[in-house]
């Protein structure tokens, strides 16, 4: 071909070509499947209803979803992330049922589309969903049309996670929750640290915290941290060297190497312990203010010692216990956005019924 | 047998070079004539002919893919011959070679035969490809002399690449011998385990792994490494569904050595991008995947050039129910008989100005020469009467729904394409006519 045809070419074929049709179900606008999907404000609304959450008294917030149905579909194991979510729901009042892969048809073989209409038959509102696939909500919403939590996919997302460490980051800082969302975390720098390539809880705090105004620092080998990480989005930057990453950290998270989903990648731990774990000495030395988090489970001894883990750097139990806050404020978000609190009423919502096809076919099939 | 008249179009026949107003008189399932309007009128009248009218039409050789998975004997519950071939027929195809993944493989006589039996009612002529290997399992050869005979065109292990060197340079060498070509499905798949599109920043995000270039590239260099060795024989290798820069670099490179390799490329793949995989759409997943937008402007320039010798659709049905799962369960693959000649239309020919001719080229001569299949795309006095006719100014919205194929998975549903198939003939047999 001679240049200016292959020229010609280039400017043609940059001209926008017919959309592709995105499969047709929508996924309710309740759902929360990524952090992208949430805007600034969207943040700074579900931190103040966490803060409002947590600080009600007990038995009027135990009637706002009062005998509402919540599902919780745990295809992953978890202690965290599932009692997190359980003790929400039932803070505000909701029944809820526990579906994990083992004891449920899933062992049988019944597809993650089909189990999502069976527990919608079942009268459920909301699916919290936990799964080994990335992407897997996407597909529960599009197939039940009710609102889904996600609650952590394969290697994609944990917002949840993300947000929860917002209000502990906040917290520890002694920053305001009600700060306008894009100003939230502004001047911050926040290294994570470890196994990003197969953390979720990575890709959800690299893609959220830029747009509340910090700065995030990766760091890791690069078997566990391709440089196509930092293409995620703005304000992400890739720092190999963990002292140097410390250095400029307000906040340092530290993350598991994830044994269950390294496939052909090799780590030799002893020199991954010697340049990337988070000890007392170092910690000292690099980041004597810095925030020290983990979003769990911690593999003491290796990507941190006790020492530090156990710290007065240390707001990891405070993660935890956020956790309750902020998902009590994304299921009330999902089942009743803009309800007040039901402490007046006098006698709990019926269970409304559902009509059976909310959802499209996706894919036009 | 009857007789038909096909008067008053557009006749595009790259293979005689024609592109004139002819018209087309076809008899006992061979072209009989083809002269300037007017001139067939007595000849068509003592054969007794129907008459069609194809004013405003284009008139073409019935187009052809050499990939198709037509899933049968096996899994008839994704597709069967007939319904293949039926969609074929819709999408002004009129052969079709299909690919030996089916159940059991594909790798023997009787079941190259039994794909060809009358019995399993196709609307096009089915060419089986055999298995390159027993079982596709890339440790022995398959009887390729046989497999010839009984009416294979190549061999082939799509989906399961001939990864031992040993093996891959025994089939080049046995094929040549036979006189098929050999088809690769260019994949080093112990750099693919676990992965469900492209590798890159795209996968980084949804948190998929990716298939990096190198996988489809690497191998294709090493392929035409062992086919340089072979030099001095008559090793034919054709690289399947080409997908990246990288590849078609090195099919350049080995063409002006003098190697004697073709290649194709699937619409979706100058077409879409892995962009199109958006929030895990699983009718966007395919392999090889949808690749970058550099890797789709390569594949457009290799078609105009000439370095890219074919489109081939790799239709590749699924159930619903198969594709309804997680991103990365789903099975690859996409139906693509239907859509393949009006999104070629729209791209190449309204958009990049590429001729009709060439255009036919692309999707009936070259497909056809390239796997020796005589009197097939082509026109000339003597070939079979397999037609296609479509109105190429015509505009309308391809719905998956509507499709003839047993499956749907198609990424296109709803989009816009040109050029409406009006009629299509298969050995002088109306196998579709437009409502």
């Amino acid at each position: 071909m001679n240049f200016a045809k292959a020229k010609e070419l280039h400017r043609k074929s940059g001209a926008a070509l017919p959309s592709v049709a995105v499969p047709a179900a929508p996924v309710c606008s309740r759902s929360l499947l990524s952090v992208t999907s949430l805007g600034v404000e969207d943040v700074s609304a579900i931190l103040r209803l966490a803060t409002l959450l947590e600080a009600e008294d007990p038995a009027a917030r135990a009637l706002r979803l009062a005998h509402r149905r919540v599902a919780l579909l745990f295809y992953e194991s978890s202690t965290r992330t599932r009692t997190s979510f359980e003790l929400a729901a039932k803070g505000l009042g909701a029944d809820t049922a526990l579906i994990s892969s083992q004891s449920s048809s899933i062992e049988k073989g019944e597809s993650l589309k089909d189990t999502g209409i069976t527990l919608r038959a079942l009268g459920a509102e909301c699916i919290i969903l936990r799964h080994l696939s990335s992407g897997a909500p996407y597909l529960l919403a599009q197939a039940t049309g009710l609102p889904v939590l996600n609650a952590g996919d394969g290697m994609h997302e944990h917002p949840s996670q993300a947000l929860l460490d917002v209000r502990t980051m906040l917290l520890a800082l002694g920053r305001p929750q009600d700060a306008p969302g894009a100003t939230l975390l502004h001047g911050i720098t926040v290294t994570i640290v470890g196994d990003i390539l197969h953390s979720r809880v990575a890709r959800s705090n690299a893609l959220l915290l830029p747009r509340l105004g910090a700065r995030v620092v990766l760091c890791g080998p690069p078997a566990l941290l391709p440089d196509v990480a930092q293409e995620l989005g703005p304000g992400i930057t890739i720092e190999r060297d963990f002292d140097r990453a410390l250095g400029r950290a307000e906040v340092v998270m530290m993350l598991r190497i994830q044994k269950e989903r390294l496939t052909g990648v090799h780590i030799d731990l002893d020199e991954y312990i010697l340049r990337y774990q988070l000890q007392r000495e170092r910690l000292l030395a690099n980041g004597p203010r810095a925030i020290v988090m983990h979003p769990g489970p911690m593999i003491r001894g290796l990507e941190i010692t006790s020492d530090v883990a156990d710290g007065p750097q240390s707001v990891i139990e405070k993660q935890v216990q956020n956790g309750v806050a902020i998902r009590m404020a994304l299921i009330q978000r999902a089942l009743a956005p803009e309800q007040p609190p039901k402490s007046l009423r006098a006698a709990p919502k019926p269970i409304p019924r559902r009509s059976s096809t909310p959802s499209r076919k996706r894919g036009g099939s | 047998m009857s007789a038909m008249l096909i008067r008053g179009g557009q006749v595009v026949d790259p293979s005689a070079g024609v592109d004139a107003r002819r018209d087309l008189l076809l008899k006992d399932g061979r072209v009989a004539a083809m002269e300037p309007p007017g001139k067939l009128a007595a000849a068509a009248k003592q054969a007794d002919a129907e008459i069609v009218e194809a004013g405003g039409m284009v008139v073409a050789p019935g187009l052809v893919d050499i990939h198709v998975h037509l899933r049968e004997p096996g899994q008839g519950y994704k597709e069967t011959i007939a319904t293949g071939t039926a969609a074929a027929a819709a999408g002004g195809f009129t052969t079709v070679c299909a690919m030996p993944n089916t159940v059991p493989v594909n790798d023997s006589v009787e079941t190259t035969r039994w794909m060809q039996s009358a019995e399993r009612n196709p609307s096009a002529r089915v060419f089986p490809i055999a298995a390159a290997t027993r079982g596709s399992m890339g440790e022995a050869l398959t009887e390729y002399g046989s497999l010839k005979a009984a009416g294979a065109v190549a061999v082939s292990d799509d989906g399961k690449p001939i990864l031992g060197e040993a093996i891959m340079h025994q089939a080049l060498a046995a094929a040549a011998r036979a006189g098929l070509p050999v088809i690769q499905h260019a994949e080093d798949t112990r750099m693919t385990a676990g992965c469900s599109m492209n590798a890159g920043a795209l996968a980084f995000r949804l948190g998929l792994r990716g298939m990096p270039v190198a996988a489809e590239a690497g191998l294709v260099e090493r392929d035409l490494r062992l086919l340089a060795e072979l030099k001095g024989g008559r090793a034919h290798l054709h690289i399947a569904h080409l997908s990246t820069a990288a590849a078609l670099d090195a099919v350049r490179r080995a063409r002006r050595n003098g190697l004697h390799v073709t290649c194709e490329v699937a619409p979706h793949h100058f077409v879409l991008t892995e962009s199109a995989v958006g929030e895990y759409n699983t009718n966007a997943k395919m392999n090889p995947p949808l690749r970058a937008e550099s890797d789709r402007r390569a594949m457009l320039e290799g078609l105009l050039d000439g370095s890219i010798d074919c489109i081939a659709t790799d239709h590749a049905p699924h159930a619903t129910h198969e594709k309804e799962q997680e991103f990365e369960r789903a099975p690859n693959g996409i139906t693509g008989l239907e859509s393949a000649l009006g999104l070629t239309l729209e791209l190449l020919h309204r958009k990049h100005k590429v001729s009709l001719s060439r255009l036919i080229t692309l999707l009936s001569t070259q497909p056809a020469n390239l796997l020796n299949l005589r009197g097939r795309g082509s026109l000339v006095v003597g070939a079979f009467a397999d037609v296609v006719i479509f109105d190429p100014g015509a505009e309308w919205i391809f719905r998956a729904a509507a499709t003839r194929s047993k499956s749907s998975n198609t990424p296109f549903d709803g989009w816009a394409m040109l050029g409406r198939v009006r009629m299509t003939l298969s050995e002088g047999r109306v196998v579709y006519r437009a409502d």
